[in-house]
């Protein structure tokens, strides 16, 4: 009787749903697992095992392949200070543009407003893009990681429409009490706006962090280039051999250290996701409310 | 006064690439200017039409377009309305915040993931092909292959984050709805089908036509992750297209820009009327604007 109660349709249904679910996570960090594991695994252990699902120890062979010469740091240090200057300038011109679309009494406000979301519907396109970048003498520097893609006009709406909905009797107080514009937005606006500011900022960070396009049209150095760049000329093109092996040991397959690499350039995205997804997800819904 | 600084950056990062549209109809030389470069009209639109190439990205971008919009787009709705039916609260958010994570990988890291479970040597999918019996391929260097590798590798990493709207719209919808289905004796199938789905229904109708605009928008972060010599034919974009014809293998900036100025027309005449369509749909409160 009891065995029957528990195969209804019901708990068949909660059985097979939650074993999907379960599926659909291994799907989603299987990739990420099978690389990491591959990047600490002996060569042996790559080489010979048909599925793998645990490394055979704690091998860190490719980890010190990687690091024998400076490109790797170098690039590391280049997404770095790309993603630090790149988030504190967006930032700063986000919120001051926001701040502006958001004041109700400021003449020409619709036409800032129209200015601004016309670049979301309609644009140069890339090649007239290089050029502007080119002639303004950015080619070939961080510089061109930086400013071109200062500004997401889609970020900026979303803190609009957050400061806007902060109520206008706030500021009437401040300017009765003797504050001005500046005065309000830093002392007043910002701090109410906490957690929409630090969303925004995260958006930002990941895209600069995660950005490796326009560092291959821009930048023709290695030197300057960013991790995430480096990692796509190792997987994609044949000359990366000879860069990682310059000492002429090829002691280790490339397969291992572009495992490593992956392991390297993706590790700080997943250690903070845990902790910050909820302002993501926070974010998300921000932005589908209609301003 | 604030504005200042912003204004300058839309001026110069977003108008004067518009500017330098005109670049299309003209003969551009690097080294004499825009100014000075001669004036030839449509040629560079004709000359584009008789590349078979260009005809092959635009085929390969509507393909990747449709299969997205036929596969791509369900696989969320599907996954939230399952996900919803989940019962204990934190195996709910736990799943649900492992499905986000590809979101936040670029894609030069997906693609890395991609070419080592495919990779020939010591590839995941090869090994377990060989272990059952079979040989391995290079899939990445396969033509037939690339479609499906770029329409699977965007549904792994969009399914999770596109979720979160139709998740939203769910918890939304009425519970004395499902209160009373429940009384009157629906099952849990027919639950989801006749409270839940019809619930979400306006959600979904505004994303489908969100979606139905982008089609031409194959990201080309992800076609350039994934793309190599070998796989041109089947692989490359409209976006790919500009690019290789203007900054990679040809330095034609002309022809490349006439090719970005149809795309963002086009792009541009879809947002219009996927705009009006989704205003209609919803009496006129879905609308982008």
């Amino acid at each position: 009787m009891k065995l029957r109660k528990k195969l209804s349709p019901e708990s068949i249904f909660h059985f097979f749903n939650t074993l999907l679910m379960l599926i659909i996570v291994v799907v989603m960090l299987y990739p990420f697992w099978y690389v990491l594991v591959c990047s600490f695994s002996s060569l042996y252990h790559v080489q010979n095992s048909t599925f793998i699902l645990l490394p055979d120890g704690i091998h860190l062979d490719a980890y010190a392949q990687l690091f024998r010469n400076d490109m790797i740091p170098k690039a590391y240090v280049n997404t770095i200070i790309v993603t630090v200057c790149g988030t504190a300038l967006s930032i700063t011109l986000t919120i001051l543009g926001a701040f502006c679309l958001s004041r109700k009494n400021l003449p020409g406000r619709t036409g800032m407003t129209l200015f601004v979301v016309f670049t979301m519907l309609f644009n140069g396109g890339l090649i007239p893009t290089y050029l502007v970048v080119r002639n303004l003498g950015m080619l070939n520097s961080l510089k061109s990681l930086i400013f071109p893609t200062a500004i997401s006009t889609y970020n900026m709406i979303i803190l609009r429409n957050f400061f806007s909905s902060v109520p206008d009797a706030l500021q009437e107080a401040a300017i009765i009490d003797g504050a001005n514009q500046r005065t309000y937005l830093l002392r007043i606006l910002l701090p109410l706006s906490g957690a929409a500011i630090a969303t925004i900022t995260l958006f930002y960070a990941v895209d600069y962090w995660n950005a490796y396009f326009y560092s291959l049209i821009y930048i023709n150095k290695r030197s300057l280039l960013p991790m995430q760049a480096i990692l796509r000329q190792a997987l994609m093109t044949s000359e990366f051999d000879t860069m990682m092996y310059d000492d002429g040991i090829m002691n280790l397959p490339s397969e291992m250290l572009k495992d490593a690499m992956i392991v390297v350039t993706a590790l700080p995205i997943i250690c903070i996701y845990p902790f910050v997804q909820r302002f993501f997800v926070k974010g998300v819904m921000v932005g589908s409310v209609k301003g | 006064m604030l504005f200042l600084p912003v204004l300058v950056w839309y001026l110069i990062f977003c108008y004067a690439p518009m500017g330098g549209i005109v670049i299309a109809f003209k003969d551009y030389k690097i080294l004499k200017g825009i100014a000075a470069s001669k004036w030839v009209g449509f040629d560079n639109f004709h000359y584009l039409f008789s590349l078979p190439s260009f005809r092959q990205a635009i085929v390969n971008t509507l393909i990747m377009g449709v299969q997205r919009l036929c596969f791509s787009f369900p696989l969320p709705i599907l996954f939230a309305l399952l996900l919803n039916e989940v019962r204990s609260p934190l195996f709910k958010k736990s799943v649900q915040t492992i499905s986000y994570l590809p979101h936040f990988i670029s894609w030069s890291v997906a693609g890395g993931l991609v070419y080592m479970l495919l990779s020939p040597d010591t590839g995941a999918l090869n090994h377990l092909l060989v272990m059952l019996g079979g040989t391995g391929k290079n899939y990445l260097a396969i033509s037939s292959y690339f479609h499906r590798i770029v329409l699977f590798s965007h549904m792994w990493k969009s399914m999770g984050w596109g979720s979160i709207v139709y998740l939203a719209a769910i918890t939304g919808v009425d519970d004395q709805l499902h209160e009373a289905a429940r009384i009157d004796g629906a099952n849990r199938f027919q639950r989801i089908w006749h409270v839940t789905l019809p619930g979400i229904r306006s959600t979904i109708a505004v994303m489908l036509i969100l979606e139905i605009g982008n089609i031409l928008s194959i990201s080309f972060n992800q076609i350039y992750s994934l793309i190599n010599s070998a796989v041109l034919d089947a692989g490359e974009t409209l976006d790919y297209f500009v690019y290789r014809m203007g900054l990679s293998t040809a330095n034609n900036f002309s022809v490349a820009t006439a090719v970005g100025l149809i795309k963002s027309i086009v792009g541009f005449a879809m947002i219009l009327i996927t705009n009006v369509a989704t205003k209609k749909l919803t009496d006129g409160e879905g609308g982008i604007w």
